[in-house]
């Protein structure tokens, strides 16, 4: 009798440890661990848009899901992980919301930033948003938070070494997004497709001489596929990526500005790169400097 | 509007892409699915079960998933299927594999409309008029071509209108498949010109408007010619 107890013991704490490491595994976030920043409601003004948003407790924040190291969501998990994902904790967390429980991340593509926000689908989009004239006309836009560059893809037994040398060849990329412009701009013929690791495919079989699109990206795709593509050239564009958030709240800009400065003078933000854009061989870079609010 | 107006040109070559699209698919279809309509409606069993599978199989599938398998499936099972073997460069078009893989698909999937539209065609040819090609001695081939399909393709003249104005629509699912045609060019306004956006969803909207219009404008002059008197 008392034999079978011990093993019924043995048994049922070996089951309990088992759930335990499951439960581990499910909670484990990459990235830096955000402070939550308590009663954060009084810190604001009244009538900002920021106290808003904390009284409310939750805000819905606009990222991609299928770039790696900047914003990307697998169907397991339920947060989304990258860069852009980290900064975005960094902001919620400070208006006392907390970024694993309740904040709302949507799926944006390129196509819908600017809707999302106009509309308020969205409160924030930091989605590898790129600031220009044009979308300022529509769009809040504060940063730059990150200045990044294209550069190219290409097979590790390719010729190809710097954007001159795809003149008149086929170069894939996003169908509609700024590196595929700036590519046809450089004199290389635009293939378009839908998601990058589709382009990808393509490199990989040769359909395509090239890919291009924001060197950090392509550095992960090369580590995923070490010894069989490389990143290649100086990069010959300049994006400063930025936090899009809705014109009807002007007071956001600065908040954003000084909450990311501060992320990057704690540290935060160098926890973050490391996490989410070190593995592919990136630099922590400085912090750019940030567009004037006024 | 400034931004359509401005990379005009632009604009044009996109349509171009649509066009170009549309009539390569539209004839291949359109012989493909004849073929298909003959087979059906003909008296071996084999190819009437092989036509009926393909119209089941292909009419079913969703165009997206047809240009999945060309441009990332087929190649690994077929190497010709990369259609890296097509090279050809018009003026200011490159027709290259990736256009060749929008044309095969797009021809696959409006083939099973097509034949089912001269099907519907042929079922409204009186048996008779079949009856009494056979009775003067023609074989089947014979009384297809001289009898059955002049006169289902008269019939079918609506309905294959209506099944080309969707292929010429349906071009545009290659925008995200390599080929910048139309919609493609468009993403790329809307990204680039984001306080823009009513503007140029209007001009690609009315080339859209304008092409169908020529296919509808068409139709309706070779149904009025056909016209039994």
């Amino acid at each position: 009798m008392r034999f079978i107890r011990t093993k019924a013991v043995v048994a049922g704490l070996g089951l309990a440890l088992s759930l335990a490491a499951c439960g581990d595994a499910g909670e484990d976030t990459e990235g830096a661990d955000v402070e939550v920043a308590e009663n954060a409601a009084d810190e604001f003004d009244d009538g900002t848009r920021m106290k808003e948003l904390a009284e409310a407790g939750s805000i819905k924040i606009g990222v991609k899901f299928d770039q790696p190291g900047l914003g990307f969501k697998d169907a397991a998990s339920d947060v989304p992980t990258g860069f852009d994902v980290e900064m975005a904790k960094v902001l919620a967390a400070d208006l006392g919301i907390d970024p694993e429980t309740d904040v709302e991340w949507v799926e944006t593509i390129s196509d819908n930033r600017e809707p999302f926000l106009q509309d308020k689908t969205v409160d924030l989009v930091l989605a590898s948003y790129s600031i220009t004239d044009e979308r300022r006309q529509v769009v809040g836009q504060a940063g730059p938070y990150l200045v990044t560059g294209q550069q190219l893809l290409v097979t590790a037994d390719s010729d190809i070494s710097d954007v001159a040398d795809v003149k008149g060849e086929e170069v894939c990329s996003v169908t509609g997004s700024t590196s595929l412009d700036n590519v046809e701009a450089e004199g290389a013929k635009p293939v378009g497709f839908d998601t990058y690791s589709e382009c990808v495919e393509k490199v990989l079989d040769g359909t395509v001489q090239a890919m291009t699109t924001d060197g950090t990206i392509l550095a992960g795709y090369a580590a995923q596929n070490e010894g069989e593509l490389k990143v290649v050239g100086e990069e010959f564009s300049e994006e400063r990526i930025g936090v899009g958030y809705s014109q009807d709240y002007p007071e956001m800009c600065q908040w954003i500005v000084d909450t990311i400065t501060e992320a990057y003078e704690d540290g935060t933000y160098e926890e973050a790169f490391e996490a989410t854009l070190g593995p592919s061989g990136v630099e922590v870079p400085e912090l750019p400097e940030m567009d004037s609010c006024e | 509007m400034n931004a359509v107006l401005d990379n005009f040109d632009l604009v044009l070559r996109a349509f171009g892409y649509t066009v170009f699209l549309f009539l390569v698919s539209a004839v291949i279809s359109l012989l493909l699915g004849t073929l298909l309509a003959a087979m059906r409606v003909g008296p071996v069993a084999v190819l009437r079960i092989f036509g009926t599978g393909y119209v089941t199989l292909v009419r079913n599938t969703p165009l997206v998933m047809i240009f999945l398998f060309f441009q990332l499936g087929a190649g690994k099972i077929f190497d010709w299927l990369r259609f890296s073997w097509v090279d050809i460069h018009i003026g200011p078009f490159d027709f290259t594999s990736f256009f060749s893989a929008a044309v095969a698909a797009l021809s696959l999937y409006t083939a099973a409309f097509i034949c089912e539209a001269i099907r519907a065609g042929v079922n409204a040819v009186p048996l008779g008029q079949a009856e009494a090609a056979r009775a003067i001695g023609l074989p089947f081939s014979g009384v297809m071509s001289q009898v059955v399909l002049p006169q289902a393709f008269r019939a079918s003249v609506p309905p294959l209108a209506s099944t080309l104005i969707a292929l010429l629509k349906n071009t545009s699912v290659a925008g995200v498949f390599g080929v910048i045609e139309a919609v493609g060019r468009m993403k790329g306004f809307t990204n680039d010109y984001a306080d823009q956006r009513w503007g140029i969803f209007l001009a690609f909207a009315i080339g859209y408007v304008i092409l169908v219009e020529i296919v509808s404008l068409v139709s309706t002059l070779i149904e009025r010619r056909w016209k039994v008197a």
